[in-house]
């Protein structure tokens, strides 16, 4: 075979070209792949799907922007080894302010291209997209539909290219004009360009600044995000519903706890007697102790139970709760009151036969009781008042407590997982609107 | 997959095809286009230089669709305004036929199918419009037109008298396409789906130079 002969199967690097505008020397690295060159010196795009290598268009690039990432360099990323082979900067203008990105065009002879862009050190993989995402109405607004994923219209714009080095799979050029729409669902994204002639579609992957750092071996040191991108996955997401789920899980155990509790409490009647009070005998001293009861346990609660046939009056107790054999007292007074009537409005009542309370923390001893009764001495019929003491009953505020304090982490998280997507969307067409924004784009 | 043999007509090399259905070939050696008339060959033109060959599937390539074995047989190179993208002919183990395009690297297998409804006219290609065939609808998203810039290998049919005409491709929402290729009256239309570059497991790949091996 003779040198000249190309070997078949086989496909030599490009060689470098002349610019045939400049003449400066330009490397190809995708040569027949990519459709147009951009000469580095003087920004003439070159048709290199022709043989003949023919200036596309000129355009002075208004600014010079050396890429974060050098053309040339190789990196591993999804398990693909891609080479940047061309870079541009594109801007939006929104109420007279420029904002500029950057995308790098990846290549590789077997998986053809893919795309990193970047923006405000936000980094996304970008894949061209071959099936058309179906329109759909996510929360409201305009959205598409691609796979089992549904996006959420987020912007739309008109992006104007501003700089413009090395190869690309079509001829772009300085001041090309597209008209961009971006769906978001993080952490993709569906982005379409139109120009008059087409529509393409992409779908974007956030990725994280340091990841392509490694892999292309970026020698500068990563510089960190700033702000929250349109597709940025939000660091609650998935915590709302977990803490949710959390909270969920804990009220059942603590359910469960009361429960059990409730079961297993002594439930213990330590005392039962009926007293009868006689206003009559009201003054003087009216005073009297009961017989000695038992309360078994230690720091067990003990409930005290008053039951009283008042009608239209009250009786007040000053009770004091004993220990026979230490002489420590428990002082509490309760009050048992019931009044009814009828008035223009029908019958009423107010207050209740019955009380009670509950006396935590009684060690277990032999008590007594010493009461103390009052009532309106005006009155004539006696009262009688049926006092029941109950050791270890089942108590159930504390869990109540628990379920409310319990409350506190996942409605916080819900705070910032708000917070975080208000700060995305502040970005977005619908600032200020909110999700509730009612769209004006239909 | 019968094979048989013919000489070229022009040069005297040995002609092998690979699939009994070809009515065309091109010689390796002299890039003369063969057309098959019952037994003999009849030399109808010389097919053009390839411009610039990046594409990595090459005649022989291999692969997997559908789990059904296919091998890379022929191809056409259509160019267009923007460039130029290829047509691999594929013949399946069954001895079905089928192609590949590749076109910068974007991949999809098709079969040429019969209308169930009849195609718009060339003259009504509107980006966006729906076509329905076989109960899939279909969005025109590219109209194009092309010419046949060269072939190779073995072909179903004749590309010595193709002229430039409108190609319109269709996409969908679940990765299927299609095309209507107005070339020929009636248009011809093939159906098919885009493919992962991995799922189609090519072997006999060209290698690129500086670049690990597929």
């Amino acid at each position: 075979m003779n040198p000249s002969t190309p070997r078949k199967g086989f496909v030599p690097k490009a060689k470098a070209l002349n610019c045939p505008n400049c003449g400066s020397q330009i490397e190809l690295r995708a040569l027949g792949a990519a459709a147009g060159v951009i000469c580095s010196y003087c920004s003439s795009t070159i048709d290199a799907t022709n043989p003949q290598l023919k200036i596309i268009g000129q355009w002075q690039a208004a600014m010079t922007i050396e890429p974060a990432i050098p053309l040339g360099s190789r990196g591993k990323l999804k398990g693909v080894l891609w080479e940047a082979i061309g870079f541009q900067q594109r801007g939006i203008n929104v109420d007279g302010t420029n904002y500029f990105w950057r995308e790098y065009v990846l290549w590789n002879p077997y998986q053809g291209f893919r795309y990193l862009s970047e923006y405000n050190n936000h980094w996304n993989f970008v894949t061209p997209l071959q099936t058309l995402p179906a329109p759909t109405t996510v929360m409201g607004t305009p959205g598409l539909i691609l796979g089992p994923d549904k996006y959420r219209h987020f912007q739309t714009a008109r992006a104007y290219t501003w700089f413009v080095i090395g190869e690309f799979p079509w001829m772009v050029q300085v001041g090309e004009t597209v008209d961009t729409a971006d769906y978001v669902a993080p952490p993709k994204m569906l982005s379409s360009e139109m120009t008059e002639n087409e529509v393409t579609w992409s779908q974007s992957e956030y990725i994280a600044g340091t990841e392509i750092w490694q892999a292309f071996q970026v020698k500068t040191p990563c510089p960190p995000a700033s702000g929250v991108f349109a597709n940025q996955p939000s660091p609650y997401a998935g915590k709302v519903a977990g803490s949710w789920k959390f909270y969920g899980l804990m009220c059942m155990v603590l359910f469960a706890m009361m429960v059990f509790f409730a079961i297993t409490a002594r439930g213990q009647k330590a005392f039962d007697k009926t007293v009868i009070i006689n206003p009559a005998s009201m003054a003087g001293e009216k005073s009297f102790v009961t017989e000695v009861f038992t309360l078994d346990g230690n720091n067990d609660n003990l409930e005290v139970n008053i039951d009283a046939d008042v009608a239209n009056k009250w009786i007040y107790l000053s009770m004091a709760l004993i220990n026979e054999d230490t002489g420590q007292a428990f002082d509490f007074g309760r009050e048992v009151s019931f009044y009814f009537g009828t008035d223009s409005d029908g019958s009423w009542t107010e207050g209740s036969r019955s009380d009670d309370v509950l006396l935590p923390n009684i060690p277990g001893g032999r008590y007594y009781l010493r009461v103390e009764p009052d009532t309106d001495p005006t009155l004539a019929a006696p009262v009688s008042a049926r006092i029941q003491l109950v050791r270890g009953v089942p108590y159930y505020l504390r869990y109540f407590l628990g379920m409310f304090l319990l409350l506190i982490p996942p409605i916080w998280t819900s705070i910032r997982a708000a917070a975080f997507e208000a700060q995305r969307w502040n970005e977005s067409d619908y600032a200020g609107g909110g999700s509730s924004s009612s769209g004006d784009d239909e | 997959m019968s094979t048989r043999n013919a000489i070229c007509p022009n040069c005297g090399a040995e002609i092998r095809f690979r699939w009994s259905g070809a009515v065309q070939t091109t010689c390796d050696y002299c890039k003369s286009i063969l057309v098959r008339n019952d037994i003999n060959l009849a030399l109808v033109g010389k097919a053009a230089d390839l411009p610039i060959d990046i594409s990595p599937i090459q005649i022989g390539t291999e692969g997997l669709f559908n789990t059904k074995a296919f091998q890379v047989i022929g191809r056409i190179v259509y160019r267009y305004d923007l460039g130029t993208w290829n047509e691999w002919h594929l013949v399946f183990t069954d001895g079905s036929s089928g192609w590949l395009s590749d076109a910068q690297a974007e991949y999809a297998i098709s079969f040429g199918n019969s209308f169930t409804d009849a195609p718009p006219a060339p003259g009504q290609l509107q980006r966006g419009m729906m076509m329905v065939q076989h109960n899939v609808p279909l969005y025109l998203t590219v109209i194009t037109q092309a010419l046949y810039e060269t072939t190779e290998g073995e072909l179903p049919f004749t590309s010595y008298d193709k002229e430039k005409c409108y190609f319109a491709d269709f996409r969908t929402n679940d990765g299927r396409f299609g095309t209507v290729d107005y070339g020929e009256d009636p248009p011809l239309l093939f159906l098919g789906q885009f493919v992962e570059f991995n799922s189609l497991q090519l072997k006999n790949l060209k290698e690129f130079e500086g670049w690990p091996t597929a």
